[in-house]
Parts: structure tokens; sequence; C-alpha cells
């Protein structure tokens, strides 16, 4: 537990991946712990679009700043000048191609020198070296419940890797870890 | 200087039409004719007649309605043409301008010259105007409106009908009924009768046509330019520079726009080069201001991106869009003030690399379609908004439906959706959604949808919608 509650909310100044199909709610649960502005920066080709009717029991929209760029080079140069600029808490920006190791250097540069926390939402197994925190978030089945999401640390700068079952907690705005997944080989991988 | 059909030779202007032609402005109920071309004064029609009376008596009338608003505005953009002739000009009445050409008649070859170069490049612009020359201001409107011919003498004042003297409709009625119906007719009477009969208007009038009363003419005032330029003696290149050179042209325009209470939305600086070519920075900023010290530093990557070439010899700030804005009270809460402000700056910053209108944000929507619940709109020239209800979950993230095979009004027990096998595990619903039949929207042709949160075992959080009319289902979001 007290694990958990070191590594998450994630460390300012720093940028974290995640990916898995949880993802984004990963990064509205972060926003909504973490508080203040964020700027969400997408590509404008993406036919899938964030929900504010959906994301305001994890944050309020109003707090909410969204770029639209025209790809992935530009939405690097918004992301760095935002972490720069120290106006946000955080920045999200949705990746589909790799980085290189020196944007990777360079986003966390930015996000020293501005404060402020990055989190790029990564497809699997596209991960870069320079981040802090890498995080697969899957949601698993639960007959009962559907909040509730395996969340795996599988890099980590700092630490070891580690694994929770966790569920989210709409009144509290709060997740809330159910247990530590055993470290056992196979036991990680969820089903999919 | 009386523009007798202004309002329809504008619109004509813009529009040629041939043949009979009215402008119509709705008053107390009917549309009425407010102005008409010579072609449908021919056919017997006049102003203030009723639209389906003039349609009788004219078959193949045009008639468009008029903006009297318009009209006004471009009345402004003459009086600005008429200061070619002379810097005094002011407004009479809706159609008509007032000029003071003493001293600077000889300039244009004389009155008459002048008056002639008047009619001249009106008529080839496509108005007609009756000018008046006086050496009153009454006197000129009189030969104006009611002179046949252009230059006054008080001979020929004396002559006009007493409507010329700018007398209200009573009074030039109640002048006729007792026989007066010439200036000169009055000009005879004692004028202590005149005053205590008609009051003091008529004698004003009188004397202001006659010149015993003085009457002024107030000029139009200018509308404050904010641009600032600066030329140097030798061509510059470095960035550095440039940014110097901006600095002391963006602290003159900044005390202009802090003494006219007003905030700089869009600035353009350009920069002239030794060969003449110029290159423009546009800066689109998130909020209005007038501080030098925050503007400056946006304007960076706009003139790093400049090409210098031999050098740049001359700079030019313009604030090309103003908006009000005025002195704020410094807080009490001074650090939420700085973070509003520290934001704004990022949303320009991040407008000069994409575009402002691509930086936006979220607004409330009052519809319970799912994709019409929020607006998306510009975040420089909106407010943040609160008020995000929903009675109901909804998906964190929405796309456009992607079919599924399925049969039922029950979510399909498997189904395969993205190449991926999935098992219903668990199936909250339905919700029916109808579609708002007052918004033609191709996307909700099938109908009504019931709505299915499914929980597969597989562990993605589906959002499926089935619809009935058209039976078949789509997946439409994601609760991930």
């Amino acid at each position: 537990m007290s694990a958990f509650s070191t590594l998450f909310p994630l460390r300012n100044s720093r940028t974290h991946e995640v990916c898995g199909a949880n993802a984004v709610s990963f990064a509205f649960a972060l926003a909504g712990q973490k508080g203040g502005n964020v700027m969400w920066i997408a590509e404008s080709w993406q036919g899938e679009q964030i929900n504010p009717t959906g994301f305001h029991t994890y944050m309020d929209p109003q707090n909410l700043l969204l770029a639209k760029v025209a790809d992935q080079v530009e939405g690097l140069g918004v992301a760095e000048e935002t972490l720069r600029s120290g106006a946000v808490s955080l920045m999200v920006i949705e990746l589909a191609k790799p980085l290189g190791f020196t944007a990777g250097r360079r986003l966390q540069l930015a996000a020293e020198s501005g404060g402020a926390t990055g989190l790029c939402i990564i497809p699997e197994g596209m991960g870069n070296n320079a981040a802090q925190t890498r995080w697969r978030c899957s949601s698993l089945f639960d007959p009962a419940d559907s909040t509730l999401q395996r969340w795996e640390i599988i890099k980590n700068k700092s630490g070891t890797l580690m694994a929770w079952d966790v569920r989210w907690d709409a009144q509290t705005r709060r997740i809330n870890v159910v247990s530590e997944v055993a470290q056992r080989k196979g036991s990680t991988r969820t089903p999919r | 200087m009386w523009f007798p059909r202004l309002p329809s030779e504008r619109v004509l202007r813009a529009r040629p039409v041939e043949g009979p032609f009215a402008l119509t402005l709705r008053q107390s109920n009917t549309e009425r004719i407010y102005c008409l071309n010579p072609q449908a004064e021919k056919a017997g029609l006049h102003r203030g007649m009723g639209l389906s009376d003039a349609r009788a008596f004219c078959r193949d009338l045009q008639s468009r309605p008029a903006d009297p608003e318009a009209d006004r505005r471009f009345l402004h953009v003459l009086a600005r043409w008429a200061t070619r002739y002379c810097p005094w000009v002011g407004l009479e009445g809706d159609d008509g301008l007032v000029l003071d050409i003493s001293g600077s008649a000889h300039l244009f070859g004389g009155e008459g010259a002048m008056l002639d170069d008047m009619q001249l490049r009106l008529a080839r612009a496509g108005f007609a105007v009756r000018l008046g020359l006086a050496d009153t201001r009454g006197a000129a409107w009189a030969m104006a409106h009611f002179g046949d011919g252009i230059i006054c003498s008080p001979s020929r004042l004396a002559a006009l009908p007493v409507a010329a003297l700018r007398l209200g409709g009573k009074t030039c009625i109640a002048l006729q009924r007792l026989g007066l119906r010439r200036i000169s007719d009055i000009l005879a009477l004692p004028r202590a009768t005149l005053s205590r009969r008609f009051g003091t208007d008529v004698v004003l009038r009188l004397d202001q046509a006659l010149g015993d009363q003085p009457e002024s003419i107030s000029p139009l005032s200018r509308p404050p330019h904010y641009g600032v330029r600066m030329t140097l003696p030798d061509p510059i290149g470095l960035t550095g520079d440039v940014m110097a050179g901006t600095e002391r042209l963006l602290g003159r325009l900044c005390a202009k726009l802090k003494a006219g209470d007003k905030g700089a939305r869009i600035l353009l600086l350009t920069l002239r080069r030794v060969d003449q070519a110029s290159q423009q920075v546009e800066l689109r900023l998130a909020q209005p201001l007038h501080d030098a010290a925050r503007i400056l530093p946006l304007f960076e990557r706009g003139i790093e991106g400049v090409d210098a070439g031999y050098g740049i010899d001359q700079l030019r700030l313009v604030a090309t869009r103003i908006e009000p804005l005025t002195a704020r009270q410094i807080s009490h809460s001074h650090g939420t003030d700085t973070h509003d402000d520290k934001l704004a700056d990022l949303i320009t910053r991040i407008g000069v690399r994409i575009g402002l209108e691509n930086v936006q944000r979220f607004l409330p929507a009052d519809s319970h379609i799912p994709e019409r619940g929020f607006i998306i709109s510009p975040a420089a020239y909106s407010r943040p908004q609160g008020g995000w209800v929903a009675s109901r979950p909804r998906p964190l993230r929405l796309f456009a439906p992607e079919a599924i095979t399925g049969h039922g009004p029950r979510p399909p027990a498997r189904f395969r959706w993205r190449r991926m096998a999935m098992t219903t595990g668990r199936a909250i619903g339905p919700e029916r959604i109808a579609p708002e039949w007052w918004l033609s929207d191709d996307n909700w042709r099938t109908g009504v949808r019931d709505y299915w949160q499914v929980d597969t075992k597989e562990g993605r959080r589906l959002w499926l919608f089935y619809t009935p009319q058209a039976p078949n289902w789509y997946v439409q979001g994601e609760f991930a």
C-alpha cells in the first residue's frame, strides 16, 4: 500500500509513460489527484475524442485545455513549451510513434525546468528510456463492479517493479488499492 | 452636399439592377419604400408607399430590405473621402455632408471648378448629388435641397420656398396657410410678430441662413490609430537587434493603448528590408494585453523565423485588432491572477506554433445526444464554464460508431471488435436516446438508439448501442 502511495500521484518535474487499454483513465485519475490545469495534446486526425461528460467525474473539464496538433513533431514542440511554461500541473500527450532518446530527454528537461508533470500515452512496447516510470493499465472483469483495473509499473528509474489491482472511487475521486499482485512470473500479464 | 438617393445607390453600386428598384423598411408592421431609384420614381412610386401598393403600380419592381446602419457607416466613408477637399467635414443629417471650404477652394481652381470636380467624381462613383455653396451653412443647405443653381446669392435665397429654412413640417404648413410661401415673404414681416406667432425657431433659422447667427460645423473625430514605426539609418539583421527595436516600438504602442483603455488582440510587425521586400510577423494573443513586458517575449519565436536578407531598415508595428481593456485592480489573491496570465501566455505561445484556434477547451452544451453534450471552442475566445452534469455514466472516449455483428435487442454474448474477440460479462442498460428531430443529423438517421454499458470478460468496458428501427449493433465509446 505504502509503495503505491509513493509512486502515485506520479512524481513531479518528470515525464512518465502509460500504455494499455486503460491509459486514458489512468491519465484522468492522475489529473484529478494533482488538480490544477491540464493540457491534453492530441493529433487532430484522430477519430477518438475524449468526452468531457464522461471524465467530469475524474476532473473538472474547465481545467482542461486541448491542443490539436497536425503531427507528432508539432505535438512534441507544444508539449515542451507547455512543460517549460509552468502554467499547467499536468501535460498529457497521445503518441502514435516511438520517441527517440533525444526527444524523450528534451521533454524530461522541460519538465524539470517548468516543475510540471508530463505523461505520454504510448502504444504498447514503444517506451522511451528517458521516462521516469512506465505503467501498463488494463481493466479486469469483475461481475460486481465495473471500476476494477490492474496497474502495473513496468519501468521505474528509482524503485522496483510492482503491480496492483485498483478501483476508482467516483465519490471521493480517489484510486483505492484492492490488493497487491503477487510477483510471480506470468501473473502480472493480464488476460487479453 | 446632399445625396438624395444614398441608400439605394449604395446597394446598387454593389449589385447593379436594371429597371425600377426600391429599398424597403419595415415600419409599423408594413413594408414601406425607404429609398428608390429614378426609374422607380418615373413609374409613379414615392417614398413611404407600401410595398404591395408599389408592386401593384409597377409590376417589375425589384426590392431589397434597407439597412440604415450600413448607410450611416457609408456616409462616414464618404465624409472621409470628402476630406480631400478640405479638412473640416461634418455630417448633415442622414444623407448629407457639410464642408467648410474657406481657404481651400483655390487649390481646385476656384469654387465653381471645385464643385464641378465633386460632381464629376461622385457621378463616376454612381451617386446623384445636389451641391449647394453659400456663405452660411443654412443657405448652403437651402441651395442643395431647393436651389436650382449652385452658388448662392441673397436674392436667390429669398426666392426659395420657406421649407428651405430647415423648419419642421408643421411650421412650414402653418406658414404656407398664412400665404408666406417664399423666404422673401418672411423677410418682409416684422421679426417680433414672427417670433410671437411661430416661436424663436423660424427667426433662428432665418438668421442662420442669412449669417446673422453663427453656426458651426463640427468635424468628425478621427479614430485613433494604433500603429507605430521606426526607420533606422543602418540596416540591422541580428535577432537581438530586431527584438530591441520591437521593444522600443512596443513601449510606444502600449503607452498609446493604455491611454485609450484598449488592449491589443492581434499585432502585426512588418519588417522592411533594404531590398524593399518586407516580412510580416503576426502575433495573436490569447487575451487583450497592453503590457509591453509580457508581449515582447511572445514575439521571440516569430522574429526568429524572419529572413533578414541584406538587413532590415524599417520596423512597423500595428495593433490590427484591439479590444477594450480597462485597468484592473490588483486583487488581494494575487497568485491566481498571475497564474491566469501565465496560462494565457502559454495559449499564445502554443497558438504561434499551431494556430490559436487549435488550442481549445470544452464548454457544456444542452443536449442529451452524447456527441453534442459538449462544445469545443477556441480557448482564447471563450471563458471556462462549469456546470457539467451527466445523470448516467458516459464513456471517457467517444468515436464514430463502429459496427459489430449482433442480433436481437440484447447485447450479443460474443462479438468481434477491432479484430479482438469479446465475451460479454455484464451488460447494463438499455438507455434509450432519441434523435433530436429538430436538427437533421445524418448519423442519427437510423432512429432511436438503445445504449448498453458492456463489461467484457477480457476487461474492455465498451459503450454499445442497438438501433431497433434498423436492427444493428455498434460500439461508440470506451469507459477506459
